[in-house]
Formats: C-alpha cells, structure tokens, sequence
C-alpha cells in the first residue's frame, strides 16, 4: 500500500477481486487484459521458435536439428505468430479496451460473446499447444496440399482444429465491433467525428466478417480429405490442389490486413498526439481504411504466380495487387503531412510510430516488387518474400502494437512507464529489428530459399548479421516486459490525461470506472481537436 | 438490443407456402439429378439451392421486414461470395489458352 492506492477511486481494476472475477468478467476493459495476458504468452512461444531458428542458420550445415524438427520449427513458428498473436494482437487488447471508451459506449455491444470469443482463443490456443506437444506439425503455417492432406504424418488436423476454432474467436470480435460502432455511438459522436483508430478496427471487422468462415471452410475441406479422402485438392481423386492455395489465401491475404489495419488504427492516434495537430486528410485516412478492406479480397492469386495458377489468372492479379498499395500509401503520405508544422515531442510511442512509418514503407514497396510477375519468379520462395512480409507485420504491426501500449499504458494501468529505459527499448528494437531483417532481403535476392535449414557457405556472414540482430531484438522486447511489470507498482502515478490528448478515452480516469464514464458524454467537437483540450501535460524530450 | 427493431410475424399460410415451395424444390433437385445434363447439372442444382436459401433468408429469418443495412449485409455476404467463385475462375475458366505445360 502506498499513498497512490490509498486516494485511488473505485476502477475496473478494483472494482472486485479474484480470479472468478476476472474469469467470469464482462466488462471489455478485464477482457482485454486476459487477451493481453495470453497473447503474451504466445508471443514468447513464437519467439522462442524463432530463436531456435536463428541459432540453427548460425552455420551452414544443418548441425542442430533435423530437418524434420526445422520443418517443425518454423511451421510452429508462423502459426503461433500469425493466427494466435497478430491476428488478435491489436483489437483483441486496445481494440477492445478501447474502442467502446473511443465512442463513448459504456461496453461493447455483446459483453458476453466478447467474453466468449476469449474463451475460442483460449481453446483453439489449447489444441495447438496440444498439436505441437504431442509431435508438431510440418506443413509450414500455409498448409499446402497435397502435402498437407496427404503426406504429412504430422498433428495437422489438430492445429487445423485449433485455427478453426480461434477463427470464430476473431469473427466473434470483429462482429462485435461492427455492431458497437452502428449501435452504441454516444450522443454527436457522428461517423466522421469517429477516432482513426475506431474506423481502423471497423474495417478489420468486416474482414474478420466476411474472410475468416473460408479459412475455416477450408481447414474442415482439409480434414474431410485427410480423414474421410474426399477429393477436393487431390488430382488423384479427381481434385485440384491449387484450389486449396486459392481457398487459403482467399482468407490470408486479407489477413494481413487484419494484422495490419488496427496498427495503422494506432499510428493514426500517435502521430496526431505527439504532433498536436489532428491527422492531416481525415476523411482519405477513414475511406483508405475501408478501402483496404475491400481491395483486400481482389489480391490473392499474387501469392500463386508460380503454383500452376493460369498467366492470366496471374496477370489480372498482378494488375489488382498494385491498387492495395494505395490506400496504404494515402495513410503513410497523411501521417507524414501531419508532422509537418506540428508540435513534435518524441515519447516512446512516438519513437515506435516513426519506426513504423519508415518500415511499413519498406515492406509496402517491397510488396510491389513481389506483386510484379516477373520479379516474383526470381524471388518467390526466397527470404526475400520473408524479409517483405516481417518489414510489415514485425516492423509495422508489432512497432505500433508496441506504441500503442506504451502511449495507452497510463490510461490502463494508472501508471506511466519509465521513459528512459522505454526510448533505449525503442531504439534497441528499431536497431535489432534492421539488423534482422534488412540481410534478409539481400540473401533472398541472392537466391537463399525460405525454409531451409542449411545452406552454401557465401550465405554465411549475411545469416550470422541475421541472427545478432535477432539477439538484438530479443532483448529490446524482454525490456518493455521487465519495465512494464515493473511499473505496475513502482511507476509514476498517471493523471487522467497524461498526453494532453482530446480522445474522450483521456477525458475519463486512468485507470477507467467499470462503465468507463460517470456520465456519457456529448461529443460537440471533431476528432483530434486540440483547441480544447483539458488537463495536465507531461512534458517529455 | 432486442425490442429496438419493430418485429413483424408472418401469417401461419405464409410460412407454410414457404415451407411447401422448399420441399418441392428439394424434389425438383432431386429429378433433375436423374436427368443428364452434362456440365449443367450442377449449374440447376446450385440455382435451386440459391433460390432456396433467398426464400429461408427472405422469410424465416426475416429480412424481407429487416432495415436496409440488415439487407446490405446479406448483399455484402452474396458479393463476396461472388468474388470468390469469379477471381478463382479468371485461374481455372483460362488454364491452357496458352500452349505452354501448365499455364
Ligand atoms: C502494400 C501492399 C502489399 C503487396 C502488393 C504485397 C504483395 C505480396 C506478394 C506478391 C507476396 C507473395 C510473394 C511470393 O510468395 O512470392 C506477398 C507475400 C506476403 N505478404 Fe505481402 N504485400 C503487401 C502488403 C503486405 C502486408 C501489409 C502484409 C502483412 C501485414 C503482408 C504479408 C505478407 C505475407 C505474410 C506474405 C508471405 C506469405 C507466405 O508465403 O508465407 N503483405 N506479399
Ligand atoms: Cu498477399
């Protein structure tokens, strides 16, 4: 007990106590944190794998691990990652936090499925835990028939199961907020008066919506022709297997939206408050987030240009992958504008904002280069696609979802973090992730095939650059978990509006009363307003 | 949330009409089956499936009286459909206009 404890009011956080409560809870703030917590957890699962699989690329020869168990390694890897930490990552924490404080609302639409949806990704989280403990799985986080349904003697049906069942975890949490944001808008707070962060999530909803069930649909395909030899993708039994990579990708492509979108949500909400200006063209940066939602979906075959997909095919899909580039273009060339004549203070989340700007920027226009046919066949398959797709969902999603936490830790926890040691983190990561990553895209070019685990000795001296930076970054996220817990009790006290920001999430407590406000507000300004702006600000070099 | 959208029941003759037309094309769907229609076959089967499932949307489930965005989300959920089925064809409907293997 310190003197903080003594004069803080009743919050969410100590409204009741015990594990019923929180297991039991229906209010979207506890949610989020029992997300936070477990996507955590994952998160270090995800590292640890990738930690072996830097250590095995140290050398040339294949020396640490079998073939096998790196088959193994980097499939856990990619579906730990991808389906059970980016894919929840940001709405499932700050989305749901705080995207009902953002409008006003008192809690999501359905607390109850919110809650529910904790519980899918808890279950499907189980059975791939399961999957990978009992023998693993080898098919790469793709699942690509016919290997999938037919030769690996892998646990692939009980990761499948697993994905399934978290699939509907993200559908649950993207329906929510769909309907939140119809429904539960606090009295002016009109659309276009909505956060960026808001519209962001919005749109990932729809994705969530309409893209999940045929990830789903396609997993139960897979398991129909494991189990039951069914033929749909194998040409033995009168199937085709490129179906398979249309169905997966169907879903996937969009799915990196879904990972991508939300922290696009979150920059949007950093670069206006550490500049104090609203984001420049707010009404482009809402309708660029639908649009990527929609052009989204028109992408996919670039992912088969090599696989047997017909040129044409190939073509049309080629010519479409160059317009989803737009809208994120429209975002980055905004969030710049808005820097310009602004009031820039550099807090960590600003640090991590930057970063993302200047990575997601890289793996954008990378993304062009493997959208182009030509240069698609020199370089698919190769780490340069996998340096393409870490520039963004490592240097884009993870930056801002580490933004994000810092800039709304205050608000969640009442406490600050301690900006020194967080900035040093930043820039650990900024460097770490470079380091990583950046060798990537030369030893791909060079003709270095992704999921290999030996390789020619001139690839050396590039993966040992690879893997220091990979110790690198390991340590710039080990910091913010060290500090972060460590601030929860030792951290300065935060006032309700630390940043000086006009969110009406800075407008309630920190941490937030269970139904967020003690009377719902009647928004009468637009988003970003400055002008008007209440409380303390806490001056940061 | 319930209480907010004005609900509106069907006479008991509708649902039945309904439930009468469903059977008869199950029916349909069946004989048809029967008769060879080369690559048309499956084409009036998934027609007779999509008119089904508009008369259970339509009625059982009550959009025909649900607000226009209720309308628009099952619109949304048909065009996506749509473009599922047709960027897959641009792959499947042109394999081997050109004469090279594979492509
Ligand atoms: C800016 C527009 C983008 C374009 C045009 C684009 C294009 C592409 C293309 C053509 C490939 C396939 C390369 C190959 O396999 O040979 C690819 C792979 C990939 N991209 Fe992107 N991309 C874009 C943005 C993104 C974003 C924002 C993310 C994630 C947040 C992402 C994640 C991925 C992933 C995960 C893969 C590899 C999947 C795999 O094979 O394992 N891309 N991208
Ligand atoms: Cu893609």
């Amino acid at each position: 007990m310190n003197t903080a404890a003594v004069q803080e009011r009743t919050n969410y956080l100590n409204e009741s106590y015990g594990l019923k409560s929180w297991l039991l809870t229906k209010d979207h703030k506890r949610i989020a944190v029992l997300y936070f917590i477990t996507i955590s957890v994952f998160f270090a699962m995800g590292g640890v794998f990738a930690s072996l699989i830097r250590t095995e690329l140290l050398t040339p020869p294949g020396d640490l691990v079998s073939s096998e168990t790196y088959n193994k390694l980097f499939t856990m890897h990619g579906v730990i990652m991808v389906f059970f930490f980016l894919i929840p990552s940001v709405p499932a924490t700050m989305g749901n936090f705080f995207l009902p404080i953002m409008i006003g609302a008192r809690d999501l639409a359905f607390p109850r499925i919110n809650l529910l949806s904790w519980y899918l990704l808890i279950v499907g989280g189980a059975l791939a835990i399961f999957a990978m403990v009992a023998g693993g799985v080898d098919t790469g986080w793709t699942f690509y028939t016919p290997y999938s349904t037919t030769y690996s003697n892998s646990y692939v049906i009980a990761t499948a199961l697993g994905i399934f069942v978290a699939g509907f975890s993200s559908i649950l949490t993207g329906l929510n907020f769909i309907v939140t944001v119809h429904r539960m808008r606090a009295p002016g707070m009109t659309w276009f008066r909505m956060p960026l962060f808001v519209w962001a999530n919005y749109a990932t909803g729809v994705i969530q919506v309409l893209g999940t069930p045929v990830i789903a649909v396609t997993l139960v395909l897979v398991f129909c022709e494991r189990v039951f030899h069914i033929g749909i993708f194998d040409p033995a039994l009168g199937g085709d297997p490129v179906l398979f990579q249309h169905l997966f990708w169907f879903y996937s492509h969009p799915a990196v939206y879904i990972m991508v979108l939300p922290a696009m949500g979150v920059i949007s909400e950093l670069v206006s408050t550490f500049s104090r200006k609203p984001v420049f063209g707010y009404g482009f940066v809402a309708f660029s987030s639908m649009a990527i939602a929609v052009i989204g979906f028109l992408v996919w075959g670039h992912h088969l240009f090599v696989s047997g997909q017909s040129l044409y095919a190939g073509l049309v899909f080629s010519f479409l992958s160059y317009f989803v580039a737009i809208p994120s273009a429209i975002k980055v060339f905004n969030w710049t504008a808005t820097l310009y004549k602004g009031s820039i203070s550099y807090a960590t989340p600003m640090l991590y904002a930057f970063g993302f700007i200047g990575l997601f920027t890289i793996g954008g226009l990378t993304g062009l280069f493997v959208a182009s046919l030509g240069m698609d066949v020199h370089v698919t398959d190769t780490y340069f696609v996998i340096a393409h797709f870490h520039y963004v969902m490592v240097g884009g999603t993870i930056m801002a979802y580490l933004g994000g936490v810092h800039y709304w830790w205050p608000k969640m926890t009442g406490r600050m973090y301690p900006e020194g040691w967080a900035k040093l983190s930043a820039l650990i990561v900024f460097i770490g992730f470079n380091l990583t990553f950046f060798p990537q895209f030369i030893l791909g070019y060079l003709g270095m095939p992704r999921r290999y685990h030996a390789y020619p000795d001139e690839f050396q001296v590039l993966h040992v650059l690879s893997t220091a930076g990979a110790s690198v970054l390991a340590v710039g996220y080990l910091m913010p978990a060290i500090y972060l817990f460590w601030s929860l009790r030792y951290g300065e006290v935060a006032g309700a509006n630390p940043w000086g920001a006009p969110g009406l999430e800075w407008q309630t407590a920190s941490p937030p009363p269970t139904h967020n406000f003690d009377k719902i507000p009647v928004v009468t300004q637009e988003a970003y307003d400055f002008s008007k702006v209440a409380g303390e600000v806490i001056e940061v070099g | 949330m319930s209480g907010h959208v004005h609900e509106h029941i069907d006479s008991t003759k509708t649902y039945v009409v309904v439930l009468l037309a469903l059977l008869v094309a199950t029916v349909v769907t069946t004989l048809v089956a029967f008769v060879d229609l080369g690559n048309f076959s499956v084409v009036v089967a998934l027609l007779i499936a999509v008119c089904k499932m508009m008369l259970v949307a339509l009625f059982f489930m009550h959009v025909r009286y649900s607000t226009r965005l209720t309308k628009l989300v099952l619109i949304g959920g048909l065009l996506w459909l749509a473009i599922l089925l047709l960027l897959t064809l641009t792959d499947f409907a042109t394999r081997g206009w050109l004469n090279t293997a594979g492509k």
